[in-house]
């Protein structure tokens, strides 16, 4: 019913309607979506904007009421002191040592296995990846109690690799790239194979250069992910010079309470490599979430 | 390269049927020795943690000394325990709050920015950032901000002529500035999913739909709030997970607090497993989230299906 008598009506209110829009338009230079999305902008954006002054404000412009909302000059102090006395510096190198090695590994490893999985027969092959597809429903606390006692007897506890090895790959980096490797047509390999080339030397020549998408989506959500943990280094580390960036800037909040600019500048070394990096390949990481967020 | 592929002449192998297995276990090998690094660890450190995570929920431990057997005891023990009934429905809180919250203003962000007007490329980036700082940057970020002596959002308040407030301090807010937190963080997914989503709705529909007089909203009511169904249920899977997973931030700002009023399950996982030392009754916890997680996981996979064979 609706159908037969709505195009009537927007026939009627078509002429009407025009010189309205006009009007309006005269009154509002831009898009009224703006008056919605500029305050909500302002709203996201405002923490950032406040995490930055603040880091670079002196401590007593801070610790007073009603503190001070814009830095009348800029104090370094913050950052000499975190940079000098504490012991972020370490902790960085930690952060970007296991990050590094945990991304590096699962680029490997799972191009490896990801590939097995989609292109080689082997038995017992559909198994193995029905259970690796099957663990990635098991949420991490049902198994970070175990995991801990796991790594106590292999020593590592309280060690970087107690960091790494949990991580080395995830089932997430094999499949998503079986996956990729999949849709990439099977004759540039065969004619590789024919002229008698080894796997390997198929997959490093042939298929690797062709899965930049891929791998970039797993490197990226790799270091997202390892970098931004709290909770495994939380539980693995107890000793200050093994700390990663996250639990050492949460353990020297705790610390140091009223010195609110050195917390803000550790909290900006904390961000800042994550934040660079999605800036500079914002694409990437936006086009890498949705992918697996859309097809997940 | 031409079309019809040249024939290849191979020198005849003496026994056909003896090289093809050779050639099969060859390949096998190569494929074990290119899958078992993965297959090791992935395997190795999901089954050994479950099994032994099961049989730790029947035990009491203190993660140093020998466990002792207890049977059922600390899954009869969580029944009753205050504690753990607190941190389910400040958990259940949380995520009812959250969930919602963040799909339905990452859909109308999503819906504002999927047209042509000018600094949509800003916008997005604003909007997204926040969801690659991490937990405890936000924790520390926030607890500053949220200071009730030094913190700016009371000089804000105090500028404004409104009394200043506890926010994580005081037991009746903590929480819901705890979900406030993670909206500022989480809404920013579930715009950039739902603009990805959107961007794949057929402009033909949309145009279809106008010529027959719809107008803007009822095209939105109509045509593209149901083709966002599948993404919205996947979204609200996911969400729900995330969220009923919180622990980082609650690490980080209130440690459960003020008088447990933002103890969430995985904190309490945590704190009886790693605090209190008894690791057995916190795997008994731990299990008892997994099964809820698990239950949902299979409600909404089911109610997907359904979705995706109506649509088909």
């Amino acid at each position: 019913m609706t159908a037969v008598s709505a195009p009537a009506a927007a026939a009627q209110a078509a002429p009407t309607a025009r010189p309205d829009t006009r009007r309006r338009r005269r009154r509002l230079p831009f898009s009224p979506w703006h008056l919605l999305l500029a305050p909500m902008a302002l709203l996201f954006a405002v923490p950032l904007i406040w995490l930055v002054l603040s880091s670079v404000m002196s401590n007593a412009e801070i610790n007073r009421f009603p503190p001070a909302l814009w830095p009348s000059r800029l104090d370094l102090g913050g950052y000499r002191y975190v940079l000098g006395n504490a012991m972020f510096p370490r902790w960085f190198a930690n952060s970007f040592l296991v990050s590094l090695v945990t991304v590096t590994a699962n680029l490997v490893l799972g191009t490896l296995g990801g590939y097995a999985f989609a292109r080689m027969r082997f038995a017992g092959s559909r198994l193995l990846l029905g259970l690796m597809l099957a663990t990635m429903a098991i949420p991490f606390q049902l198994t970070m109690i175990p995991t801990f006692l796991v790594m106590k007897q292999l020593g590592l506890i309280d060690t970087l690799g107690a960091l790494i090895v949990p991580s080395l790959v995830t089932p997430f980096s094999v499949f998503l790239l079986r996956q990729f490797f999949l849709s990439l047509p099977r004759e540039l390999e065969e004619a590789a194979w024919i002229d008698g080339c080894s796997r390997l030397h198929v997959l490093w020549r042939i298929v690797l250069p062709l899965s930049r998408p891929a791998l970039s989506t797993v490197a990226v959500l790799t270091f997202l992910s390892t970098w931004n943990d709290l909770t495994w280094p939380l539980i693995a580390i107890n000793h200050d010079t093994r700390y990663t960036l996250q639990l050492g800037l949460t353990t020297f909040q705790g610390q140091h309470h009223t010195q609110w600019a050195a917390v803000m500048a550790g909290n900006v070394i904390t961000v800042l490599p994550v934040l660079l990096a999605f800036l500079g390949a914002q694409k990437a990481f936006i086009q890498s979430i949705t992918s697996t967020g859309l097809k997940g | 390269m031409s079309r019809v592929p040249t024939p290849i002449t191979l020198p005849r192998p003496p026994d056909n049927r003896r090289a093809l297995r050779r050639r099969r276990a060859a390949e096998s090998a190569t494929a074990w020795t290119f899958v078992s690094p993965a297959v090791l660890i992935i395997l190795g450190l999901s089954v050994v943690p479950i099994v032994w995570s099961l049989l730790l929920s029947f035990q009491a431990d203190d993660l140093v000394t020998p466990s002792r057997w207890v049977g059922l005891d600390n899954y009869r023990a969580l029944a009753q325990d205050p504690h753990f009934s607190q941190a389910v429905h400040n958990t259940l809180l949380y995520t009812g709050l959250y969930v919602p919250a963040s799909m339905a203003v990452g859909l109308l962000l999503a819906l504002a920015l999927n047209r042509r007007i000018r600094f949509v490329g800003l916008y997005r980036t604003l909007f997204f950032v926040p969801f690659v700082v991490s937990s405890a940057a936000q924790g520390v970020l926030f607890s500053f901000i949220l200071d009730p002596q030094f913190g700016a959002a009371n000089a804000v308040l105090h500028y404004l002529g409104i009394p200043s407030q506890g926010f994580l301090n005081d037991p009746s807010q903590a929480l819901p500035v705890l979900v406030a937190i993670s909206l500022w963080s989480g809404t920013g997914f579930c715009m950039v999913i739902y603009l990805a989503a959107l961007q794949d709705v057929p402009a033909s529909l949309i145009e279809a739909a106008r010529l027959d007089g719809a107008g803007r909203f009822r095209i939105l009511r109509h045509v593209t709030l149901p083709t966002l169904r599948p993404v919205s249920v996947f979204l609200l899977l996911w969400q729900t997970i995330e969220a009923l997973q919180t622990f980082d931030l609650v690490y980080v700002t209130t440690k459960g607090g003020p008088l447990g009023s933002t103890t969430v399950i995985v904190y309490f996982i945590w704190e009886q497993a790693f605090k209190n030392a008894t690791a057995g009754y916190g795997a008994a916890s731990a299990y008892v989230l997994a099964a809820a997680l698990g239950l949902i996981g299979l409600i909404l996979q089911i109610t997907r299906r359904r979705l995706q064979g109506a649509t088909a």
